[in-house]
């Protein structure tokens, strides 16, 4: 272990943020394009320093890796403590590439408070792995809250007409859930005598009622970050105001953090309490995969689609971690990284039509292939990943949850399943009255097709989902231990 | 020789003409001014009356510094009234719910 | 290793084909993106050919590519199992698939998606490839989705027509109702065996038959046949039967070459192959046999009336291809399931010669489709007329024509199968083949012979199509005449696909009796003289008498309807279905996202808080008498407490 090693992780949360500060300080309007390039450099550069953490990962082991700990605040025990795991670990990657993607995304549309808005991302970029990372409570809570301010800040400034309302919804919303969190944090830290340490929660004893009550405040910050039904309209409305970045970054990894805190902190440390509340979690997921999925078919706003269909395979995730079958763990960690680049994409192609005639509605388009082939084709790609093409990575998800859960319960699987022909009919559909049939509208005929920065983009991430597809192997290898280790330790009970 | 009672009865009736001075009164700023003067005057009686049945000079003594924050409240309270009176043309109490939530 | 090289190269050749011809295409121009798309998959067909003589001579191939992932205790992989039947699958995809593509030369010469289209196809054989040559069902599902996808985007092919994208829209969905089947079955494969592997399934299906699960109301499922159905499901999809069907005659808003190579001769019958790869589990599972032949039978006989009445001359080629797909599904469910491949092959020639004749008689036409404006074709267009007429006699099963092996083959195992459902089976096939030979016939007699009824200027015009159009017509005649011939002894004895699919004998018995002795008792037999009777008929309504048809439809009014409406599956499908679920989803979003979730709780929740502050706020007078009246009642309050407690 070198130095390098062992502050690894910091140098992944503190230099986007300081970078962040520092693009926020020397740029102002007058010089956008050095403030451009100069997230652009940076957010590479995290990218590139990321790296390592996949080449030298050990997937043997089902132990935190890469771990700094330093005591912080020592009249209350808190400690600087990092470390990731093999569910981790994909989530950081995940989020320094789509971020150095979102940055190019954002080159030419943001031309008003450049600065401002690149290095939001960048701030949110490093606390956002600061959530991956954290193995103290406090600290993971730090990251959790600190985290809504940029997204708060972007969705509120550079947003669409209703920008105000979709904030304070999203901030409100989300603020709600963690508080409780913050509550059962500080009991469980009460009854540790006194420890904010995750790893130790872990191991903590605790009474039927006060796992039920931990796991139910737990769940109230999670669902709501998943989101699940019926908690989860904050999401149609923000995604809606938010710009293309803040959407992209919003389903791909904010979504992931409630995802992952039930991974972290629900499922380990009240293990019998989510076996008992199981079913419930199941029916919520599944009434999310089928409900979801039909409001999805009337939506008349693309982007207002792409983000129910979020939430339908958001469904899918935490239906893969309540069913507890390896498979079908894997599989929802497999769906979770997969969702972030096919959403994000998504999300993206709606940017790309949006940034050329301002409206996000379907019934402006139609006959989109004719004049943008190329774009038609990345759309094309993308929503059949998004319905679970083999081949792509949404198929790879979507298909291990079903099979795993199959072996717990038939009807959980059949009502599951049911995504393959509700998700292709409202992507596709979308995709019909989008991209296919005669011109209508006269100003689409008049739309250039995707230039080279958004080419590049789109084929980035349509890369990472064909290789995704293709050979999920390296991927789940990763995941394996961790996830392993997870139900065995969830299959013991504290009582 | 009067007894302390009947000072003490002149002290209250001045604070509870005071006091619904301040609260009956809805027209006139200056008044509810005076009011808190007299307010004061009440305690000034009671420190006066009860230093001299007790045989303690301090409490004349504190009447003296009472005085003194009396007269510089006043005129603190009219230059505040005047200012009002310029900024909003006008000294009525009902006016003034700029506190309203 | 390098046979597996070679194995591999025989799908890759048609992917790297089909990225070059689909991303380079505009670069390379029309010509280079035709040509390495037909070098790709003539390089495929070769060497399919290869493999196909090394197997039969006993070299069957099973083995591993690559880990796809390992999950659990499970590993995914990536493999091939080259046996008799995958290798004959091999064989007629890329035969097919090679004369589309050079017939595709001429009939989308003009298109300006010229070279977009060789890639589908060329990306088309290569996923069809997938399919076959799999050993495991995760593969399955790749190819089976990937062919899928492809025929999604060759129906809607000429995106700017509203009823192409409808049409590849309803075709996806369909089919994803049969996959929605085919993975649970895949899952209940997975639940019970623990493995995905062809050759681990199989040999421990045996030892799985008495195992049950409990189904609703309490009934005990078997595996074996829970799994069957599941899988039929998907297979009923994907080859179009009852009441899974909907989307095939739509399709024909593709191209005609695609029409004749996905939609009639490779792509739907995927689902035919799937049951004949499963044999073994169907052998174990009486019940699921059942359903296939009743499903197989409907479909057969249902399907070849709603033919009888169409004008489009590609929709009465699709609608036989439905008929036919049923007399497959019908040998899979008698146990006869060489036979079904058998059956399988030789229409996948001359159906595929059928629409590639229909598409020469469009371009002939100048993209005419409706039989009631032809007649009299057969003096301009030689070539397409008696290759058609090949077609259209194999299809009627017609002595010596392929057709008339393979169906004759069907019909006997059906006959002879005792399962439940069997009666109704044999009836139904029986009755298929005059309707066949009826509508085949309808189909050339109005096509080629009678009067001229198209308007002056097209006729001016007719002429035979190009060399590239008709090639392919005379080289996918060959094996429709030569093809059942040649392959009914092997076929009917099993020794054709050896221990590849099950091979039930007593099914199949005594018609060892070779090509010849088939032949030979043809004429004893009532097939043969029901297809006469076929064809007598559609000699006698559309040559002798042209003015019965239109006197019978008027007479039987109700019939007609209901055929044209293709009983009602449709419009029932649409109300259903389509309109159903988006009310359903305008309700949910109405009443559930926007009214209760938004309205009364999030919304609510702020709006009740605002009436409470709005309410409170009223002690806030802002007059400072006010405050201190309060502050002195509540002095007095405390000090009374304080004083009094």
């Amino acid at each position: 272990m070198n130095w390098f090693d062992q502050h690894l992780l910091s140098v992944l949360i503190w230099f986007p943020v300081l970078a962040g500060i520092f693009v926020l300080a020397t740029g102002n309007d007058r010089n956008a394009a050095t403030a451009r390039r100069m997230a652009l450099g940076f957010s590479v550069t995290i990218f590139v320093l990321s790296l390592p953490l996949w080449t030298r990962f050990d997937t043997q082991t089902a132990a935190m890796q890469f771990v700094e700990k330093t005591p912080w605040i020592d009249r209350f025990n808190v400690h600087y403590s990092l470390g990731i795991d093999g569910i981790a670990m994909p989530l950081v990657l995940l989020t320094t590439f789509l971020t150095v993607i979102v940055i190019i995304s954002s080159w030419r549309v943001i031309d008003r408070r450049v600065a401002q808005y690149f290095a939001a991302f960048l701030i949110m970029e490093g606390l956002m792995i600061g959530v991956f990372c954290a193995l103290d409570a406090v600290l993971f809570y730090l990251f959790w809250e600190a985290m809504l301010i940029p997204m708060f800040l972007i969705i509120g400034i550079w947003g669409g007409p209703n920008r105000v309302y979709a904030a304070i919804k999203f901030f409100l919303y989300t603020l709600l859930g963690s508080l409780l969190m913050l509550v059962a944090l500080i009991y469980l830290s009460v009854v540790a005598q006194g420890s904010f340490d995750i790893l130790e929660f872990h191991q903590l004893p605790l009474g039927a009622t006060a796992q039920a009550l931990i796991f139910l405040a737990f769940f109230a910050a999670f669902a709501v970050k998943v989101p699940m039904v019926p908690v989860h309209t904050w999401l149609p409305d923000a995604h809606v105001e938010a710009p293309t970045g803040g959407s992209v970054i919003l389903a791909a990894i904010t979504l992931k953090m409630g995802a992952y805190g039930f991974l972290r902190l629900s499922i380990p440390i009240t293990p019998d309490a989510a076996h008992q509340f199981a079913p419930w979690v199941i029916s919520l997921s599944l009434i999310a995969v089928v409900y979801i999925a039909l409001v999805a078919l009337v939506q008349k706003d693309m982007k207002k689609l792409i983000a129910y269909s979020s939430i339908s395979h958001m469904g899918f995730v935490t239906l893969g971690f309540f069913v507890f079958e390896t498979m079908a763990m894997e599989g929802a960690v497999v769906q979770m990284i997969s969702h972030g680049f096919i959403s994000g994409a998504l999300f993206l192609c709606v940017g790309v039509l949006y940034d050329r005639l301002h409206s996000r509605e379907i019934a402006t388009y139609g006959g989109v292939a004719k004049v943008m082939p190329v774009f038609t084709f990345f759309l094309v790609f993308f929503a059949m990943s998004n319905a679970g093409l083999p081949g792509t990575s949404g198929f790879v998800g979507e298909f291990l949850v079903i099979l795993g859960t199959f072996s717990v319960n038939g009807w959980y699987a059949a009502a599951a399943a049911l995504t393959l022909v509700f998700g292709a009919a409202y992507t596709l559909w979308m995709v019909k009255r989008v991209v296919f049939g005669a011109l209508t509208n006269s100003a689409v005929e008049d739309m250039n097709d995707v230039d080279s920065r958004e080419f590049l983009i789109l084929t980035l991430v349509a890369i990472a989902v064909l290789a995704l597809g293709l050979w999920p192997a390296p991927l789940l290898e990763v995941v394996h231990a961790s996830v392993d280790n997870l139900l065995i330790h969830a299959a013991v009970s504290k009582l | 020789m009067i007894p302390l009672s009947h000072y003490l009865v002149v002290g209250a009736l001045l604070f509870a003409i005071s006091v619904v001075g301040i609260f009956i009164n809805r027209k006139n700023l200056v008044i509810i001014l005076m009011a808190i003067e007299l307010l004061l005057l009440a305690a000034n009686m009671n420190f006066v009356a009860f230093s001299y049945y007790l045989g303690d000079l301090s409490g004349q003594v504190f009447v003296f510094f009472i005085l003194t924050v009396a007269a510089a409240e006043a005129a603190v309270g009219l230059a505040i009234l005047i200012v009002l009176f310029r900024t909003r043309r006008s000294i009525n109490v009902q006016d003034l719910d700029r506190l309203q939530g | 290793m390098t046979k597996e090289l070679l194995y591999l190269a025989i799908p890759l050749s048609c992917l790297f084909a089909a990225l070059i011809a689909g991303f380079f295409g505009a670069k390379i121009g029309r010509s280079a993106a035709h040509r390495v798309a037909i070098a790709g998959v003539g390089l495929s067909f070769l060497l399919s050919l290869v493999v196909a003589v090394d197997v039969f001579s006993g070299n069957v191939f099973n083995g591993t590519i690559y880990t796809w992932a390992t999950s659990g205790s499970i590993r995914f992989e990536i493999g091939f199992l080259l046996d008799q039947l995958s290798v004959v699958m091999m064989v007629v995809v890329t035969f097919v698939s090679l004369m589309v593509h050079i017939y595709t030369i001429g009939y989308m010469a003009d298109d300006p998606g010229y070279t977009r289209f060789f890639s589908y196809i060329a990306l088309f054989t290569f996923a069809m490839l997938i399919l076959v040559m799999s050993n495991n069902f995760l593969q399955l599902f790749f190819g089976w989705e990937g062919v899928g996808l492809v025929s999604y985007l060759l129906i809607g092919f000429w995106y700017e027509r509203e009823s192409a994208v409808r049409a590849n829209l309803k075709a996806f969905l369909v089919n994803r109702v049969g996959d929605f089947g085919l993975v649970l079955g895949i899952g209940a494969v997975l639940a019970l065996f623990g493995s995905l592997d062809y050759a681990t399934v199989f040999s421990a299906a045996p030892g799985k038959v008495n195992e049950v699960i409990m189904g609703p109301l309490g009934y005990e499922w078997h595996w074996l046949t829970l799994i069957c159905l599941l899988l039929f499901v998907g297979a009923m999809g994907k080859s179009a039967q009852v009441p899974l069907h909907v989307w095939l005659p739509d399709s024909m808003e593709g191209p005609t070459p695609i029409s004749a190579l996905i939609h009639a001769a490779t792509m739907v019958t995927a689902g035919i192959f799937l049951v004949a790869r499963m044999s073994p589990l169907f052998e174990l599972s009486v019940t699921a046999l059942s359903v296939v032949l009743v499903i197989g039978a409907l479909t057969a006989l249902l399907m070849a009336l709603v033919a009888l009445i169409q004008n489009d001359i590609k929709r009465v080629v699709a609608y036989s291809t439905l008929s036919q797909l049923g007399y497959m599904t019908v040998a899979l469910g008698a146990s006869a399931y060489s036979v079904a491949i058998f059956h399988l092959a030789t229409h996948a020639f001359f159906k595929a010669l059928l629409f590639l004749a229909a598409g020469s008689v469009i371009i002939a036409m100048h993209h005419e489709q409706d039989m009631r404006k032809m007649g009299g074709l057969r003096k301009a267009l030689p070539i397409t007329y008696l290759t058609c007429l090949i077609g259209s006699l194999a299809l009627a099963g017609v002595p010596p024509f392929s057709g008339f092996f393979s169906k004759d083959a069907i019909i006997e195992a059906v006959h002879r199968a005792s399962i439940p459902g069997a009666g109704f089976a044999y009836f139904a096939v029986l009755l298929g083949v005059i309707i066949t030979a009826f509508y085949s016939f309808r189909l050339v007699f109005m096509t080629f012979h009678g009067k001229p009824r198209m308007d002056q200027e097209v006729r001016s015009h007719l002429r035979e199509p190009p060399w590239v159009v008709t090639v392919p017509l005379i080289l996918l005649a060959i094996p429709s005449v030569i093809a059942g011939g040649a392959l009914v002894a092997p076929a009917l004895t099993g020794t054709l696909f050896g221990a590849a699919v099950a091979f039930v004998d007593h099914e199949q018995g005594d018609m060892s009796t070779g090509a010849f002795g088939m032949l030979a008792h043809a004429p004893f037999a009532l097939p043969f003289w029901l297809s006469l009777a076929g064809i007598g008929g559609a000699w006698v309504f559309y040559v002798a008498r042209p003015k019965w048809p239109g006197q019978f439809a008027k007479r039987f009014k109700t019939v007609y309807w209901i055929l044209d409406s293709k009983y009602g599956f449709d419009s029932l499908y649409q109300r259903i279905f389509t309109d159903g679920s988006v009310a359903v989803g305008h309700a949910f979003w109405e009443w559930g996202d926007r009214r209760l979730i938004d309205g009364i709780l999030v919304n609510g929740t702020a709006a009740t808080v605002g009436r409470l502050a709005t309410w409170l706020r009223q002690i806030q007078s802002g007059l400072v008498y006010h405050y201190a009246f309060a502050m002195i009642i509540g002095l007095v309050l405390f000090i009374s407490w304080f004083l009094f407690r």
